[in-house]
């Protein structure tokens, strides 16, 4: 099935309700000669777990940077909690990032500062009105959410990859966030640690009550958390419909991933 | 009369001699052009370097006078740079003098000027010596360590995680190194030109028994403030050199794993040239105006 030839399964879109919270329209980015989005657009609704799956190259990770305006698109329109994010200047833009959690591939610690630092960093710069007792709480309550109450004075340096994925999680949850987006949470984690941080996805969007995209191409991760399946090929949506959808489905591109 | 033009034989193929020489200018011209562009993509990027450099000392200048300053990340910057050398300095400063007397020593006997020595060491340490050697191990040590740490920042996604949760990670990374940098050099010159001065007395001492009153008496006798200020003035500068071109280069290093130690090279040789670049500049101005 050629990129032309988009799966849109209408009847999954349909079940959702209320207004989307996060709209893309015709989003097109490329990198000099390389155009690494072409026309994609999306919608997220509120308290839905969309997977945006593809292979590596495909487009999955500079979409959701663009989400943050981390990367600017060259054309098309990104609304974010009603906001367009064209017409935000940098004061609002940051308004609105205090918003969105963000938990990237690489779980991008804080080297220099210690687990309590690096959760204190996010919660001084956004949670300002806290005093210091309540952050303190707000600290282990997120830690033993993620089950990791005893690294608190731990450098990074000292954390497995897994452990430092957690950590990384509860940076990103410790500000209430209303929108999480997932870099490839499970990538480069055993499948133990890989169904840990799947659950906790599911955790977190349960007790939070968050929306999340998730950027992945590990299926154990899509099968655990979606419930709607995103897929990209070439910087183009491929396909559109629910987990089921997929598993069903005769396409060869989608059959090689869900085997 | 029908003229038979000459063939000639190029790949088992018979061709007129214009036809060739036609290839062959194609071909020349073809090369000409090829270099031409590669020339000008060369230039294109040196221009493009020097205005990203440009857009970052004007960024980093709005960021510096705009509000909410991450002070506390300024002391601790103040306290890695300046305190955390002490030990660097404190070395260099006491073998600078030391040797700068053991060598100047049997020359200044020749003239019977050795009462001159410890003016002489002092007004060396304090104008030039101290300032340009103290500055050069501050740009292997300082802009190194900024190239590194910013770089793998840069690599690990720490500075897009800092600017998605709404910190400016050019106010918090940059602008509170820069002006550690811009502060703490200076003193960390002036700590060890006293160093020098003291390593002096001691470089004295290994062939005579110099007075320590005398000695610091006789240097200071010989320095006026207008030495000293030429050189804190500079010092201040080459502070602000080290702490910009460390975070340009760390902060603008690529993607791979590669890049942090070429922005930690690159920021070392960048900034020890620069370093000199500034010290020719400030002598001829001092000089002028003296």
């Amino acid at each position: 099935m050629g990129a032309s030839q988009t799966i849109i399964n209408n009847a999954s879109v349909k079940t959702r309700s209320g207004e989307p919270i996060i709209e893309i329209k015709n989003l097109q980015i490329s990198f000099g000669n390389q155009h690494v989005l072409k026309d994609v657009s999306l919608q997220l609704f509120n308290g839905e777990n969309l997977v945006v799956l593809g292979k590596s190259g495909s487009g999955k990770s500079v979409l959701i940077k663009c989400i943050v305006s981390l990367l600017n698109s060259d054309s098309g329109t990104i609304n974010v909690l009603g906001e367009n994010l064209n017409e935000l200047n940098t004061s609002s833009l940051g308004e609105l990032r205090k918003k969105i959690g963000f938990l990237f591939q690489s779980g991008a610690l804080y080297d220099s500062m210690t687990v309590k630092q690096n959760l204190e960093f996010a919660l001084l710069r956004i949670k300002r009105e806290l005093t210091q007792k309540e952050r303190d709480e707000k600290i282990l309550e997120v830690l033993e959410n993620v089950g990791l109450s005893d690294a608190l004075n731990k450098m990074p340096s000292q954390l497995s990859g897994g452990m430092r994925k957690r950590i990384s999680l509860a940076r990103t949850i410790i500000v209430d966030p209303l929108i999480m987006l997932y870099d490839e949470p499970t990538t480069g984690l055993d499948p133990v640690t890989s169904d840990e941080i799947s659950a906790l996805i599911n955790k977190v969007q349960k007790k939070y009550k968050t929306s999340s995209i998730i950027i992945t191409h590990d299926i154990e991760c899509v099968r655990a958390t979606a419930d709607r399946i995103l897929m990209l090929q070439d910087g183009e949506i491929y396909m559109d419909g629910s987990l089921e959808e997929y598993e069903n489905s005769k396409d060869p591109l989608i059959k090689s991933f869900f085997k | 009369m029908k003229i038979k033009k000459p063939l000639i034989k190029v790949n088992q193929k018979l061709i007129l001699p214009v036809i060739r020489a036609k290839g062959y200018a194609t071909q020349q011209s073809l090369i000409i052009s090829e270099k031409t562009l590669a020339k000008t993509q060369l230039a294109n990027n040196f221009f493009t370097d020097i205005a990203n450099v440009c857009l970052f000392i004007a960024r980093f200048f709005k960021e510096s006078f705009t509000r909410n300053h991450e002070f506390k990340e300024f002391l601790n910057q103040c306290f890695q740079i300046g305190y955390k050398s002490l030990p660097l300095i404190s070395v260099t400063g006491v073998i600078m003098g030391m040797v700068l007397t053991i060598q100047s020593r049997p020359v200044l006997m020749t003239f019977g000027a050795e009462s001159m020595l410890p003016g002489m060491v002092a007004v060396s340490l304090i104008r030039e010596m101290g300032p340009v050697i103290t500055g050069l191990i501050c740009a292997g040590k300082i802009a190194s360590s900024m190239g590194a740490e910013l770089g793998s920042m840069k690599v690990t996604e720490q500075i897009e995680a800092m600017e998605v949760s709404s910190t400016n990670p050019m106010k918090f990374l940059v602008v509170t190194r820069v002006w550690a940098a811009t502060l703490m050099i200076p003193l960390l010159i002036l700590y060890a030109d006293a160093l020098g001065i003291l390593g002096s007395w001691a470089g004295a001492n290994l062939k005579g028994d110099v007075n320590f009153s005398l000695f610091f008496a006789q240097a200071f006798s010989h320095i006026d403030f207008i030495d000293l200020l030429p050189a804190v003035v500079k010092s201040f500068f080459f502070g602000a050199v080290i702490g910009l071109v460390g975070c340009y280069k760390g902060y603008n290093a690529g993607r791979g794993t590669e890049s942090v130690g070429i922005a930690a090279n690159s920021a070392v040789v960048i900034a020890s040239l620069l370093l000199l670049i500034v010290d020719v500049i400030a002598v001829q101005i001092t000089d002028m105006i003296m």
